[in-house]
């Protein structure tokens, strides 16, 4: 027998969905696809003859790569190592997730651990407790945030209102980049000057060519960098086209001219290019942060970065991309975490992945948040962009965490964004770099994307990148271009970030400024030993945190319902004869509405006039030839006991209950309490037609038939989300007008304006 | 310096403002926007100097970042070198930049020679030494 096809069609269903855009890596160790162990791992040993490391996981001194002998000879501490060695992974792993351990001892212990050996503790965790050492281990005490400030067109305009705004939501560092490379100087002042305005204290990047973002550095536009890229394998290293040592010395590099910086790693990157010695990929982070370390570096990112939407297509990636975060704080690293390469294109994915560092905390959450639209990101979309933002916030109200952002008011923005164009064009003009017209600078200031400017071209962008490098323009002449134009409070704001440099406070671990103050691993220390330490959201933080746009009280539901009196007035009139007593006539329906109905409640909550609702029902019942008798419960508000009351007062035992929020049941005298014939629970997606159809039901009840009944279409909307808010409020509007053993009230209504 | 610093010492600029100053000597109190406008201030006032790299490192050290400390001595050895100098002794230690081993033992020695920088000096003889066991003078067209 052929029955029509050989496909549930669930998983057509599932075709369609973003997910199945993401590809999925079957595990192969031997290709580099294993995310925690492969049988090409060493096996953890360590060696040391008089102080000195003589082999490493397994590898004799004199077959020592450059990764291994740049780790044993600048990394690994051998006053500890053969100690730290000899502890059981197990042991060490129980340790890090135990709150009684302190946080100094266990970074001692790491700082004698091998790669291998490392790689092999953090192999014993859960994801649960990654997320929980993570919290525990991370160095500065107070969460941070990260994001990119980029653009398609690299329009210097809106760059600045861009950077001003991300700003503006709390970011610590914002990090831009370019489409054209030469436009990298257009884009370091222009974000520059946007960081500027409304506070100070955010640091700024701009990644590009390593001795051009030196350059620009040392112009005094740029306060960090951390595109200094480290590899797990000799190999990829080299392809990277650079050594430990080189590395290295970029790191003393920028710290000689006062920029903060932190090395790049990750999982994935000796994996996509092709030099992975079938490794896993922990082991191969693992080398690398144990690398950084030794090379002296405050930090690093790590957490996949560009490999970690591979490392998300192996089993158990995402897990590895939060072990080899924890890896990098246990080394006592500042750890700008990842959550940047979006990984997936599953929403689902997306806030699965965020949410243990958003409630573990870390220093800087994302390294590259997308403050922009995606397709504005210049880095390639990121895990969380600008249209998700306010997901985030709402995220961190929902845990009572802190991700390091903070909701702003829309005419602030606006403000900040009109404020930030204008600074530009100013120096702009003041520098003859450009006179941008009127109509540029507003097209910007609303703009939500590039797609919306009428703006400055790549092209432009290049001749005035062109022209601020050629004439080697200084943060100075900019600051002074600011105070000329007025700009004086931006002015202030930008000359305190290079001012920063001179005393190198920002350059220790972890810093950031917050309120004008660096605080960093030093004097913000990680104070996590349980509940009730470390972190927590102070209260006025959690106000803050609370302030998201739209929140709904009790006063505003009220206030919305008031909008709707005047026009109830005007067509229907509700006349309470006195108490409501049982009838015997069987041709009668009474319909039971709640205490407030008309009183304080106004329309039901799928926005429907309750003199509407009232209308239909009792018209539907009268054209079956059948009285309709309005009751008012006051004892009351629920819509069963509404109905039920109802039925016991109608002479022929049915009767309908109806709230002013628009709930409506049609019930039986009989019949238990929440037993009815009919249901109408989902009011927001209930229309008038339906109230029309449940009078006529009722009517066919009442007279002995059999309807069929009306079922109100609901298609899988999370009514809870959308409406109970609100219907809570209504109702407590509604329990507040109940009394106990009040009695029923004959309501005489009439409907205003009608012919009849 | 005479006193040892610790980490109750940290920030400089908040706890111990008078130890710090830009390469020109002016103070954290004279980096002004007055002084900025005035023309008093220039890049040179805003930029670090060896003597706060080398506070940074006794913090960094009293903090338990021995590292880090010593990442910030070698970059203490190059406040006073150029850019350029800077960037051409990176490329020199980039993959292959350098023919043999000699080409990275002068430049140990010209940074030792020029700038005092013994530290970096010795961080160079140590990658020529590595490379060389491992191939690393290799011309990679």
């Amino acid at each position: 027998m052929n029955i029509g096809s050989n496909r549930w069609r669930r998983y057509g269903d599932w075709d369609n969905r973003p997910l199945r855009l993401d590809k999925f890596a079957a595990e192969d160790p031997k290709n580099g696809f294993a995310a925690f162990s492969s049988p090409a791992d060493p096996k953890p040993s360590i060696n040391i003859e008089n102080g000195r490391v003589t082999m490493l996981d397994g590898v004799a001194e004199a077959d020592f790569d450059m990764i291994d002998y740049f780790i044993a000879r600048h990394h690994i501490d051998t006053s500890i190592a053969e100690t730290a060695m000899a502890i059981p992974s197990a042991t060490i792993a129980s340790r890090l997730v135990d709150m009684h351990v302190p946080r100094a001892e266990l970074v001692s212990i790491a700082h004698g651990l091998t790669p291998a050996k490392l790689a092999d503790v953090l192999s014993k965790l859960n994801a649960l407790e990654i997320a929980f050492a993570y919290s525990k281990m991370r160095a500065r005490n107070t969460p941070g945030n990260q994001g990119h400030v980029t653009n398609a067109k690299d329009d210097p305009l809106q760059l600045a209102a861009d950077a001003a705004t991300a700003v503006a939501f709390g970011f610590d560092e914002i990090e831009t980049t370019m489409r054209v490379s030469r436009n990298a100087w257009s884009n370091a002042v222009a974000c520059a000057v946007g960081a500027a305005v409304g506070r100070w204290g955010t640091l700024f990047q701009c990644s590009s060519e390593e001795a051009e973002e030196l350059r620009i550095g040392m112009a005094g536009f740029s306060s960090y960098a951390e595109t200094v890229s480290v590899y797990g394998t000799e190999r990829t290293f080299i392809d990277g086209d650079d050594t430990p040592w080189s590395k290295a010395f970029l790191a003393a590099a920028y710290a000689s001219r006062g920029i903060k910086m932190r090395c790049t790693s990750g999982a994935g990157s000796e994996l996509l290019m092709g030099f992975h010695e079938s490794k896993s990929l922990l082991y191969l982070e693992a080398r690398c942060l144990c690398l950084q370390r030794g090379m002296g570096v405050q930090g690093t990112q790590n957490g996949g970065i560009d490999g970690a939407p591979i490392t998300a297509t192996v089993p158990g990636g995402v897990k590895e991309l939060m072990a080899e975060n924890l890896l990098a704080v246990w080394l006592d690293l500042e750890c700008a975490s990842g959550n940047d390469a979006r990984t997936t294109e599953s929403e689902i994915r997306v806030g699965a992945k965020i949410l243990p560092y958003l409630i573990a905390g870390s220093d800087l959450i994302c390294s590259g948040f997308g403050t922009i639209l995606k397709y504005d990101n210049s880095f390639n979309p990121s895990l969380l962009n600008g249209e998700e933002l306010e997901d985030f916030l709402v995220l961190q109200r929902d845990f009572e965490a802190d991700g390091g952002l903070t909701p702003v008011e829309e005419y602030k923005v606006i403000e900040l964004r009109r404020r930030a164009v204008e600074a530009l064009a100013a120096v702009f003009e003041e520098l003859q770099l450009g006179s941008p017209t009127r109509k540029m600078l507003e097209s910007v200031v609303a703009a939500s994307g590039s797609d919306d400017t009428r703006s400055y071209t790549p092209r432009d962008a290049s001749l005035i990148s062109q022209m601020i490098q050629e004439r080697g323009i200084t943060v100075v002449d900019v600051i002074q271009a600011l105070v000329r134009r007025g700009f004086r409070v931006e002015a202030e704001n930008l000359l305190a970030v290079v001012k920063l440099r001179v005393s190198g406070d920002y350059l220790q671990t972890s810093a950031i400024v917050r309120n004008g103050k660096v605080i960093s691993a030093i004097n913000d220390p990680n104070s996590y030993a349980g509940p009730g330490s470390g972190y927590r959201v102070a209260d006025g933080r959690r106000r803050e945190i609370n302030a998201i746009r739209d929140q709904l009280d009790q006063k505003e539901v009220l206030r919305s319902e008031a909008l709707h009196e005047g026009a109830e007035r005007r067509r229907i009139h509700y006349e309470t004869l006195g108490a409501a007593v049982v009838s015997d006539d069987r041709l009668e329906v009474v319909v039971g509405i709640s205490p407030a109905f008309g009183i304080k409640l106004f329309q039901t909550v799928g926005g429907h006039p309750l003199s509407e609702v009232l209308g239909v029902i009792t018209d539907s019942i009268v054209a079956r030839g059948l009285k309709a008798r309005v009751v008012r419960f006051g004892h009351t508000a629920d819509t069963s006991f509404l109905g039920l009351s109802a039925a016991r007062l109608a002479g022929s035992g049915i009767g309908i209950g109806l709230q002013a929020k628009g709930t409506a049941v049609i019930h039986q005298r009989d019949r238990l309490p929440h037993n009815n014939l009919e249901l109408f629970s989902n009011a927001p997606i209930t229309s008038v037609e339906h109230y029309r159809e449940l009078g006529a039901n009722a009517a066919a009840y009442a007279l002995g038939e059999m309807p069929e009944p009306v079922i109100v279409p609901m298609r899988g909307q999370a009514m809870g989300s959308r409406y109970h808010a609100r219907v809570a409020m209504i109702y407590a509007i509604e329990t507040a007008y109940t009394k106990a053993g009040a009695r029923p009230e004959e309501v005489a209504v009439k409907f205003l304006g009608r012919a009849s | 310096m005479s006193e040892k610093l610790s980490i109750e010492d940290y920030p400089l600029s908040e706890k111990r403002p008078e130890l710090v100053a830009g390469r020109r000597g002016k103070t954290l109190s004279e980096i002004t926007l007055e002084g900025v406008m005035g023309g008093k201030i220039q890049m040179e006032d805003l930029r670090i100097t060896s003597q706060a790299l080398r506070f940074q490192a006794e913090i960094a050290r009293r903090g338990g970042r021995p590292t880090l400390a010593e990442n910030f001595e070698r970059a203490a050895e190059l406040v006073e070198v150029p850019n350029d100098v800077i960037m051409s002794v990176y490329e020199l230690l980039r993959p292959g930049r350098a023919a043999d081993k000699k080409e990275l033992i002068q430049a140990a020695n010209d940074l030792r020679r020029d700038y005092g920088a013994t530290r970096l000096a010795a961080f160079i003889e140590e990658a020529a030494e590595v490379y060389e066991r491992r191939g690393l003078y290799t011309f990679r067209f």
